[in-house]
């Protein structure tokens, strides 16, 4: 049955592996003037290698590889291209904004690496070990690069406070592992949805789902697990935001579908409960606490939260559908999220010189092009037709409607409209005239990756919004690999889903 | 032999007073220390169900557990380090440059 050798199915992860392990062996030997961006382009290339490994897992027969760990179909497949496009425009975004000297580069591009590691592993793992792993690696990387500015007063509080609290919600996660263990005997994923399936139901798994639900919370920054998000944000440098503010949480939220839909479809009526209420609170507190930010990284912090709540109302469908919708909007906001910090990082710099809203002010007559793709993501973030922001909402609330999720799309949509006052706020203070008297924002000139960067950001969030298609057969084929679309077990529990109704 | 309940028992107080310590100490080591209580108090748990249920993987993740745990650990005291080398303090009521 299972023809592909089993390194096939983990190419993206070697390749991204030995590219990080060669840019962190040629940064101990190089001298110490010598420019680290050739390490940077490495990186870069290595990225679009795994990328180009990824798209290939498509046409691989599904399957599993050693001994059951691994698994790649389209659903990994589909998460494993989003985290290589990801990381290559970060990549790209480093490549512009960091300084050429005083800065480690290629300890950092090293990390970047590692860390993608870990967030492709993630997606396909379905060995609650591996998952385990992963995560790990994923996150001890995203926490030294959170820190990575550590002479500034803000680098080091702000890894502090993502570590801290970051291991706080693994130790949760790991109860939970422990607990399911406890019930079924097993680690694996699929061995553990037999039994289950089999078994009366106890009341470990519900207690352990909620455990690891605490855990994957924490990670996608939803309320009420979202409090460290904003600091860190802040603190961090902004082509480091840009990527932990998308591929781990895409990552998380791989598991997370894989968990919930594949593993635990008997306690539908539970998890939706508990994901209907997080994604309420998320869209509410994230949208309303964004009102009142004056910093522009905190203001975006806040909104991450109120889009991973978007996403999670995608939960509320029982079937397929939802984990369509909730692939498909992981791409929409990653392409328009990693775009805003793209423009952020070259405007802010990468010592945020430009931080408040008000700094920004005049920013569009300054550069016009940088104004542009500005008000561009900012448009795709609200929502607004002919953008990827658009149809990702669009999929989500359509799929919660067809569950019968009436107030949670109500929630949502009333949520959309709030956000857009604090979008459209930063959007006319970059189109505000600069007032005389005061010193013009100074803005770095052009550079090739960052052009490159938002070529590839706007390149696909526009498709996302005017031909969403073939991403959409994607999503759907990638969800029919985790719950086939006629699956009976799950279609039984439509009914009672709201507590709120 | 001692049932395993009480394994299970010890090991849920175990990650509640790691839970709670996080939560009241306010030393930043401390804090940390609260954190491998807790990931100690799921090995427990581990290997308790191990033993129940014959299977040789509950011991194997332990080991996985300690390996990340002391990866997490050299991590971790290198940003406290990095804290106490811009801040001069451990205490974390004092690290609250930024806020809500």
């Amino acid at each position: 049955m299972n023809q592909v050798p089993d390194i096939l199915r983990i190419l993206p992860e070697v390749i991204l592996t030995l590219a990080g392990v060669a840019v962190m062996m040629i940064e101990a030997v190089l001298h110490q003037n010598t420019s680290r961006r050739p390490l940077g382009w490495l990186a870069v290339g290595s990225v679009a290698a795994a990328f180009w490994a990824s798209m290939a897992q498509f046409q691989m027969a599904p399957g599993t590889g050693f001994h059951g760990v691994v698994q790649t179909d389209s659903f990994s497949a589909f998460f494993h291209v989003l985290i290589c496009g990801i990381v290559l425009v970060c990549c790209l975004i480093a490549l512009d904004c960091m300084p050429e000297r005083g800065e480690n580069m290629g300890e950092f591009f090293a990390l970047v690496l590692f860390g993608a590691v870990g967030m492709v592993l993630m997606s396909s793992a379905v060995e609650l070990l591996l998952v385990f792993i992963a995560l790990e690696i994923s996150s001890i990387s995203t926490y030294i690069l959170a820190g990575f500015r550590k002479h500034s007063v803000k680098g080091p509080e702000s890894s502090l406070k993502y570590f801290l609290l970051g291991s706080f919600a693994t130790a949760f996660f790991l109860y939970g592992v422990a607990l399911v263990f406890g019930a079924t005997g097993t680690t694996n994923i699929r061995e553990i949805a037999a039994t289950l399936a089999t078994t009366p139901m106890p009341a470990f798994p519900v207690i352990a789902l909620a455990m690891m639900l605490i855990g994957i919370g924490f990670k996608v920054s939803a309320a009420p697990f979202q409090v460290w998000t904003p600091d860190v944000y802040e603190g961090a440098p902004s082509p480091v935001v840009a990527l932990m503010s998308t591929a781990p949480k895409a990552a998380a939220f791989a598991v997370l579908l894989r968990l919930t839909y594949a593993v635990f479809p008997l306690l539908h009526v539970q998890w939706s409960s508990l994901l209907w209420l997080m994604a309420a609170l998320s869209m509410t507190v994230g949208n309303l606490a964004a009102l009142r930010q004056q910093n522009v990284k905190r203001m975006l912090a806040y909104s991450s939260i109120a889009h991973a709540g978007y996403l999670l109302v995608a939960f509320s469908a029982p079937s397929s559908e939802g984990i369509a919708a909730a692939s498909f909007y992981a791409v929409a906001y990653a392409a328009m999220n990693v775009g805003i910090f793209a423009v952020v990082s070259h405007v802010g710099g990468y010592d945020d010189h430009l931080n408040s809203i008000s700094d920004y002010r005049g920013v569009a007559y300054r550069s016009p092009l940088m104004g542009a793709v500005l008000a561009f993501f900012l448009i795709s973030l609200i929502g607004i037709p002919f953008t990827g922001g658009f149809f990702g909402k669009f999929y989500v609330f359509a799929a919660a409607l067809h569950a019968g999720a009436i107030w949670l799309a109500i929630i949502g949509l009333l949520n959309s409209g709030i956000a857009a006052y604090y979008y459209l706020r930063l959007l006319t203070t970059v189109y505000t005239r600069h007032a005389e008297d005061s010193a013009e924002p100074n803005i770095a000139p052009l550079s090739i990756p960052i052009v490159l960067a938002l070529l590839l950001t706007v390149g696909s969030t526009l498709v996302l919004g005017i031909m969403p298609g073939r991403v959409l057969y994607a999503a759907r084929w990638a969800a029919s690999s985790v719950v086939p679309p006629t699956a009976a077990p799950t279609e039984i529990v439509v009914a009672p889903l709201q507590p709120a109704r | 032999m001692v049932p395993i309940a009480y394994y299970l028992v010890l090991s849920a107080l175990l990650f509640s007073i790691g839970a709670g310590a996080f939560l009241i100490k306010r030393n930043i080591i401390t804090v940390f220390m609260s954190i491998e209580l807790m990931l100690n108090a799921v090995n427990l748990s581990f290997v308790a169900f191990a033993y129940q249920w014959h299977a040789i993987r509950g011991q194997i993740f332990v080991f996985f557990v300690m390996v990340v745990a002391a990866a997490e650990a050299a991590v971790g005291l290198a940003i406290i380090i990095a804290v106490y080398r811009t801040r001069n303090t451990l205490n974390v009521d004092q690290i609250d440059l930024m806020k809500l």
